[in-house]
């Protein structure tokens, strides 16, 4: 059976990760929002490429890693097709704390941060908290 | 397996002027490779000794593990796409595919059709009427539909516009996902460099300055900050690329296997375009370094 394909790549060259982690990262973040599911097709490696005219390489290697972390399988001559949803335990949660963390913006701007502050004290404080093991 | 490009001791001398020299280079197959420098480097004088438009005055290069148009067989493996993507202006689409297929061995009709069906183009439309980017699609199609093992293109965006480059490279790109072949291409648009090549040449003052895959060319160079000092005094081993000081303030581009553990400096990855300008400023600052010690004997 063909999975639906659901997902489009897009690269930002501005953002200082590489052209491959961005491809792991926007996989994993749509398996997170639950936006690809399990059976679901990834875009072929030619189709990818065709669109991002980016090196084949790079999305080989993307898959790659996501196939070695067991979120995806390639079935050869078909295509890459997701075997594992990330965060369906959490996907329910998401709405409440998508409240909290508006209410915790507009309080940040209140204070007079800027989205550059609000940034940087969100990089900040996720950081020192994963680094404690709290997070 | 042979390398796509091996060159050993490569030079070239036009009158007294070396326009490439002292060239060394082992890029292996199935590489996409950005070769990048400023105007003058030497980029499409290497590109047509690959080719064997020129031949060199000193050192050899194999090109597939041959030297380059050594018979037959080794021109339909290697694809030329020269400067400005030049195309027969008073013949029709049709007339360049009928052409390739008259001239290559290896034609491949059915992705000529395709590519030039998908790219909108009517086969009786004169070349010469086409848009530019149109007729570096055209000189891309029959490049491709060649089916050769290497490709080899010079500045082939260089006069695009951006909507036209992106599609070109599209196209370049569906292109080696499709049949696998080794490309080499010089520009010097490092930012379409950055998404589509795995290994780099950086060529400046008619010498290679750095070349390697790009993933290892990043992991082994850091951007330095400081509190102002001469590196040489500190750090004699370090190989630094590009230095520039402030009165309080040291920037160093380095070369450095491990990680820097010296805690006075601030350590910042390098994107590619950071890099080749740091191997480009070294080059220069070489070259007015060597003006200088020519000045002073004269």
């Amino acid at each position: 059976m063909n999975g639906r394909t659901v997902i489009e790549f897009h690269l930002d060259a501005r953002s200082g990760v590489s052209p491959y982690q961005q491809i792991v990262q926007q996989v994993r973040q749509a398996l997170r929002l639950g936006l690809l599911r399990e059976g679901d097709q990834l875009p072929t490696v030619k189709d990818a490429v065709e669109r991002l005219a980016i090196n084949p390489n790079t999305v080989l290697k993307a898959y790659k890693e996501l196939e070695h972390a067991g979120l995806v399988a390639a079935r050869p001559g078909v295509g890459t097709f997701v075997t594992k949803s990330l965060g369906d335990v959490s996907l329910a949660a998401h709405g409440p704390l998508r409240q909290d963390l508006r209410r915790w913006l507009a309080k940040a701007r209140r204070a007079g941060l800027d989205d550059e502050s609000i940034e940087a004290l969100f990089r900040d404080t996720f950081r020192s908290s994963a680094a404690e093991g709290v997070a | 397996m042979s390398a796509a490009l091996a060159a050993r001791g490569l030079g070239k001398q036009y009158g007294r002027r070396w326009a490439l020299s002292d060239c060394t280079l082992d890029i292996p197959q199935g590489r996409v490779v950005g070769l990048v420098g400023p105007n003058g480097a030497g980029k499409t004088t290497l590109l047509q000794l690959a080719v064997g438009l020129l031949r060199p005055t000193a050192g050899t290069i194999e090109v597939l593990g041959r030297p380059p148009s050594d018979d037959a067989r080794q021109l339909g493996q290697v694809g030329f796409v020269a400067q400005d993507t030049p195309v027969y202006s008073a013949l029709s689409v049709a007339d360049h595919l009928r052409l390739g297929g008259w001239l290559n061995p290896r034609w491949d009709d059915e992705v000529a059709r395709r590519r030039i069906g998908q790219l909108g183009l009517d086969p009786k439309q004169r070349a010469g009427k086409l848009s530019g980017g149109q007729q570096a699609q055209l000189a891309l199609t029959l490049a491709v539909a060649k089916r050769p093992e290497l490709l080899i293109l010079d500045e082939p965006v260089a006069s695009l516009d951006p909507l036209a480059r992106r599609e070109f490279l599209q196209l370049l790109m569906a292109a080696v996902a499709e049949h696998e072949f080794s490309i080499v291409l010089s520009s010097h648009l490092v930012a379409d460099l950055e998404r589509i090549c795995d290994y780099l040449v950086v060529l400046a003052s008619s010498r290679v300055q750095v070349a390697g895959e790009v993933e290892g060319l990043l992991a082994a160079h850091r951007r330095l900050i400081g509190p102002r000092r001469d590196p040489k005094a500190f750090a004699p081993d370090l190989q630094v690329i590009d230095e520039s000081h402030t009165d309080v303030q040291s920037t160093l581009v380095v070369r450095c296997d491990g990680p820097v553990h010296d805690p006075a400096w601030t350590v910042e990855e390098l994107s590619l375009e950071d890099l080749v300008l740091a191997y480009m400023g070294r080059a220069r600052q070489q070259g007015s370094a060597s003006d200088r010690r020519l000045g002073v004997l004269r």
